[in-house]
């Protein structure tokens, strides 16, 4: 909302800074985001022209002395309005204007002192669109004639406005009136409201025209007032002005009295040609469904019967509280005027408005529910100034049908230990009590505190917190204490699924990888490239996405954890590790989909970053397990790796990740990205390796174990290493072995430390070295007892995987 | 007798400068030698100038052996100062200039960072940190909050819908807010909760707007607590996270689910930045949600995590905050 201040002056005295009073409206909610100002320009003053003579060389100029307050200049014009006695904006050399013959909104230029035609002119005479203030440059300004000589013009016709941005509960502040009153209250001065009295010398108003509301539920309140004999021309300079600083263009007197009332008291209204509704009767009334009305901008519009409908007894004539229809509008050959001041169904006139695509300032008010109040005082104030702008005559008395009466709260019970159950903080009876006289608001004081009547202006006000809430913006926040939260501490509850993915997270930090957060929203096209599974539920579309590119919500963490890894393959060369840690979205149908819990990471490109003593590998499988081992030793959860298919990974490279415990329950998987589905990521490295976690099924894992944490007492018994190199199958899993040769109990370790094909290892088998761990709970063992053990398990091995020793 | 007095002092200038050459080890110390033996005033020079009160051939001999035993000293010299520069480099050095061996860090995405550290400050408060779905029903998003259909404040929320056949109450939340009415409506008071997690805006994409964001949102309701306990516990809050000394500022501010209402905003470098949104419960959330509000008041409040960091870390794009890019992310 623009508010220029000089407008907003009319009704308030201003006896602060601009700047204060920006920052007292902004903390008392009317949030000031600028203060535009114009007219006010540097070496600009008002000027008293003195003499004008002819230009000795050129006809259409002339030679013009101008008195300036500090000494004469003689200045060359070509404005053809220009003459003795007036008073000028003058300008001196170096003052900034508005380029007059730029295209360029906005552009300025430096005043040099030139000669024009042979005459030297010792500054300018400024025409509206060289101070900025306006279009006209067909002559220069004429100022009034009280302006002084000397005198800043900016203090002539410097206009500020103020640019607030208003919440949604205040369309009061939609009228200049309305930020006044806000102003009133905050600084304590005195409001002058607009008058809205007239004398009415026409016959009864009722004898004129009727009007009935068939619809009451869409319109408590109806009023209006006939003007006849009237002579419709443009508006007044001033009022015309006046609409002007607020964006309006001025079509004629009538509709631009119509307008003026609803920037300055916010409220809506309309003016019908009275000669051409038929029978002079309006009718409220719902539209029937496919009716049509040709509005005011020459478009037909085809309604329903949602839409509330201004009619005569034949036709529609106006979409309520929207647009007035073309069948009606004023125009130069009207002489009589139905002006209308409604209320209208807040809800209703939105969803009109947006149906229709027809946003209009209009709309903006009545959308926010104005109250019923409103429409009489906002009636007689544009009656008054059409008596006194465009002349006429008024009928006697006003329309007034208000079916919505007694529906609307008229008051509010307003306790006094309200404030302090509130805000926390007592104010003394004075105090709200001048306030709300301050705000205009009425009240009767009872026993329990006061009881508020709800100005009319005040749709937002309707239980005691938000009288607690005038009264604190207006005595100001800053005068409320801050105290520290007491009382009663809320009992814990343990929150497993969010306290198992910070762990989870935290862990896959510690490995050393990279925390990334993708779009929750995705394409089917995108996601089909890391081959779902065919159980997957479909994807869940979104209405009105912001773009294509976000249709559906993600099924699955791999698409974006392999884009991101794809996108950054071609701009960073060190090691790429990176997972994400989020929901995904699988929709069974019923009601709420299931947000999934999901962990995706990826390794891609070198395994280190570029050192003296470190390898060049590439990452690989085992990364991308290893960060997964991390993460599950940090849990204590056992897992098993088993050779699996997924259709993402490659075969034969792809581990299934499950516990034994827990039934075997598959709570992730890991492995080499396929590369036919790399291959549509467009990435700038070789191979990546990925896995996902299932956090679901490792909170069900870690939920029934419930032993994790638990610190068993070590042996603090000698223990003996024997190592082992194994010559067997190159078929043969590590896992295997070590599952053999953990079966003892005495072993309380195994662990594959070396894997080697090659030289002098035959075709067909590989050399594996395992170090056991022997060590006994109660006993120091003895050689002779491992070396019986170590016997055993080489039986073993020998037996069920043909593994034999290296020689 | 002179002659035998200086070829004497020839050789006990020898005796002498060894044993001193010996027993000097540092740098400091063979050059002090230096200057005491060979330098222009030093001893051996001293004979040599002495030379020329003696006889030809006296001169001749002594003359000989003081030059011979200043090419000894100096070659001694030399190789004692080699000696004393190798002695800087023990055996077995290494070059300790080259890099280490850095264990590869990983780490977290500012916006989990900062959620962490927002819902830290408001844990050691008593605000226990919970978490809601983001695909939310309409009733939790809007209309339990205050906000029914077709009100104008509806505006505020762009909001992304979800497409369904069967019903057309499902969307994406557009703030963390349903989870007040969530909330209430499982647990009695005193609830005290903090709510991040990801929200979706219909909104078009610059660098200051992006569609998806995270935010953290706050409630706390029982009997007795007031907007004086909200400014206190914000106060506290703007004091973690932007330090003792920042100036904060609350101003009226309007949000459907809220009465009073409040902006709250901080100092930077001279212009106020709104942090958050809050106010006081508005009492028909309360009574949504099954609570009685002539009984129970409370606070809410909710901010976004991604502006705090952009302001902390100077970041003047939010689309970084999703674009996953490594450059971006590593620098946190």
């Amino acid at each position: 909302m623009k508010v220029p201040v000089s407008w907003l002056s009319e009704y308030v005295d201003i006896d602060i800074s601009l700047d204060d009073l920006a920052d007292r409206l902004t903390m008392a909610g009317n949030e000031v985001v600028a203060i535009e100002r114009t007219g006010w320009i540097d070496d600009v003053v008002v000027g008293y022209v003195r003499a004008v003579r002819p230009h000795p060389d050129a006809d259409r100029l002339t030679l013009v002395t101008v008195d300036h307050g500090d000494g004469e200049a003689e200045v060359v014009c070509g404005a053809p309005n220009v003459a003795q006695g007036q008073k000028v904006a003058y300008a001196s050399i170096g003052a900034v204007l508005f380029d007059a013959y730029s295209d360029e909104p906005g552009k300025t230029r430096k005043l040099k002192r030139s000669k024009i035609r042979g005459v030297v002119s010792e500054g300018m005479v400024c025409s509206v669109r060289e101070l900025g203030i306006g279009d006209e440059h067909d002559g220069i300004l004429v100022l009034d004639e009280g302006a002084r000589v000397g005198t800043p013009i900016g203090e002539v016709i410097g206009e500020s406005v103020l640019d607030i941005e208003l919440t949604p509960n205040r369309p009061d502040c939609l009228g200049i009136v309305g930020v006044a009153r806000d102003v009133a209250a905050i600084t304590g001065n005195q409001l002058r409201e607009p008058d809205v009295s007239y004398e009415s010398t026409g016959p009864d108003v009722h004898e004129l025209a009727s009007v009935e509301i068939a619809d009451p539920d869409l319109c408590p309140r109806y009023t209006a007032s006939v003007i006849e004999g009237l002579k419709i021309g443009p508006s007044p300079k001033w009022l015309q002005e006046r609409l002007a600083s607020v964006g309006e263009r001025p079509i004629n007197s009538i509709v631009d009295i119509t307008n003026f009332v609803m920037f300055e008291l916010g409220q809506p209204l309309h003016a019908f040609d009275y000669d051409r509704v038929v029978d002079h009767k309006v009718v409220v009334r719902r539209a029937a469904d496919g009716e049509k009305l040709v509005t005011l901008d020459e478009k037909e519009r085809k309604l329903d019967r949602d839409m509330l409908l201004i009619a005569d007894p034949e036709r529609g004539i106006g979409l309520a509280g929207v647009m007035g229809g073309a069948n009606t509008e004023i125009s130069d050959t009207t002489t009589t005027v139905f002006l209308e001041s409604a209320t209208f169904h807040g809800v209703n006139n939105r969803r009109t408005a947006r149906a229709l695509e027809l946003s209009s300032q209009a709309t903006l008010r009545f959308e926010k529910g104005l109250r019923s109040g409103l429409s009489e005082v906002g009636l007689r104030r544009a009656t008054k100034l059409i008596l006194e702008i465009v002349g006429g005559k008024a009928a006697s008395g006003i329309i007034d049908v208000h079916p919505g009466d007694g529906k609307e709260r008229q008051s509010v019970e307003f306790r006094r230990d309200h404030i302090k159950k509130i805000l926390g903080v007592e104010f003394d009876s004075t105090l709200v009590e001048t306030t709300l006289k301050n705000l205009g608001f009425n009240f009767r004081r009872r026993d329990y505190g006061w009881q508020v009547r709800i100005p009319y202006w005040r749709p937002d006000i309707s239980i005691p917190e938000d009288l607690v809430e005038e009264l604190a913006r207006i005595i100001g926040y800053d005068n409320i204490p801050a105290t520290t939260l007491s009382g009663r501490t809320p009992k814990w509850q343990s929150q497993p699924a969010l306290e198992l993915r910070r762990r989870v997270t935290d862990a896959l930090v510690e490995a050393g990888m990279r925390e990334t957060i993708s779009y929750s929203a995705t394409t089917t096209t995108g996601e089909a490239r890391i081959n779902l599974p065919v159980d997957t539920p479909r994807a869940i579309k979104l209405r009105n996405p912001v773009s294509a590119d976000f249709a559906v919500m993600r099924r699955t963490l791999r698409e974006t954890i392999l884009e991101t890894v794809a996108r950054n393959s071609r701009t960073w060369r060190g090691p790429i590790a990176v997972f994400e840690a989020g929901s995904v979205f699988l929709d069974y149908g019923e009601g709420l989909p299931e947000e999934r819990q999901m962990v995706a990471g990826a390794f891609a490109g070198p395994r280190n970053d570029l050192h003296w003593d470190a390898s060049n590998d590439s990452s690989d499988f085992y990364d991308a397990k290893g960060a997964l081992e991390a993460v599950l030793g940090d849990l204590g959860i056992q897992a098993v790796f088993e050779p699996d298919e997924d259709a993402s990974f490659t075969p034969g490279r792809t581990a299934v990740v499950k516990v034994p415990a827990a039934d075997h329950l598959a709570i992730g998987v890991v492995g080499d990205v396929a590369r036919d589905v790399f291959a549509q990521f467009d990435a700038e490295v070789e191979s990546v390796a990925m896995f996902e976690l299932d956090l679901a099924a490792v909170l069900k894992v870690v939920q029934d174990s419930g032993k994790s944490g638990k610190f068993e007492e070590f042996v603090r018994l000698p223990a003996s290493q024997r190592d082992l190199s194994l010559i067997v199958d190159t078929g043969t899993t590590a896992g295997q072995i070590v599952e053999i040769a953990s079966r003892n109990r005495i072993v309380t370790s195994a662990t594959v430390f070396d894997v080697f094909q090659g030289e002098g290892v035959p075709e067909g088998k590989k050399a594996v070295a395992v170090r056991l761990v022997y060590q006994s709970p109660n006993k120091t063992l003895t050689a002779d007892q491992v070396a019986k053990i170590e016997q055993q398990t080489l039986k073993q091995l020998l037996n069920e995987l043909g593994a034999e020793l290296r020689v | 007798m002179p002659t035998t007095q200086s070829s004497e002092s020839v050789e006990e200038l020898k005796i002498d400068a060894t044993s001193a050459l010996r027993s000097a080890d540092s740098r400091d110390q063979l050059e002090a030698w230096r200057v005491e033996y060979l330098g222009r005033k030093g001893r051996l020079t001293s004979v040599l100038r002495g030379l020329g009160s003696l006889d030809i051939e006296q001169r001749k001999v002594v003359g000989a052996s003081a030059n011979r035993l200043r090419a000894e000293l100096e070659s001694l010299f030399d190789e004692r100062l080699q000696q004393a520069k190798s002695a800087r480099v023990p055996a077995g050095s290494i070059d300790v200039t080259l890099p280490g061996r850095k264990p590869a860090l990983g780490g977290l995405h500012p916006s989990t960072q900062m959620i962490r550290e927002i819902t830290q400050a408001f844990n050691e408060m008593g605000f226990q940190t919970i978490e809601g779905p983001e695909i939310e029903l309409e009733r939790y998003n809007f209309d339990m909050l205050n906000i029914p259909a077709d009100h104008p404040a509806r505006d505020q929320f762009d909001t992304i819908w979800v497409d369904q056949d069967s019903r057309d109450d499902i969307l994406l939340r557009t703030h963390t807010s349903p989870m007040q009415a969530r909330v209430m409506e499982k647990t009695d008071p005193p609830v005290r909760v903090v709510v991040p997690g990801k929200c979706y805006r219909y909104e078009a994409t610059d660098a200051t707007h992006e569609w998806q964001f995270n935010q953290v949102e706050g409630l706390a309701v029982d009997e007795g607590i007031t907007f004086a306990d909200l400014k206190g516990t914000l106060y506290e809050f703007a004091r973690r996270i932007f330090g003792p000394s920042r100036k904060v500022r609350f101003r009226c501010d309007y949000f459907p689910f809220v009465e009073p209402g409040v902006d709250m905003s901080i100092d930077w470098n001279g212009r106020w930045i709104e942090i958050m949104g809050a106010g006081m419960v508005h009492p028909k959330v309360l009574e949504n949600a099954g609570y009685d509000s002539d009984k129970y008041t409370g606070f809410a409040f909710g901010m976004g995590p991604e502006r705090i960091s952009m302001l902390r870390n100077d970041i003047t794009d939010i689309r970084h905050f999703f674009a996953n890019d490594l450059r971006f992310l590593t620098q946190f």
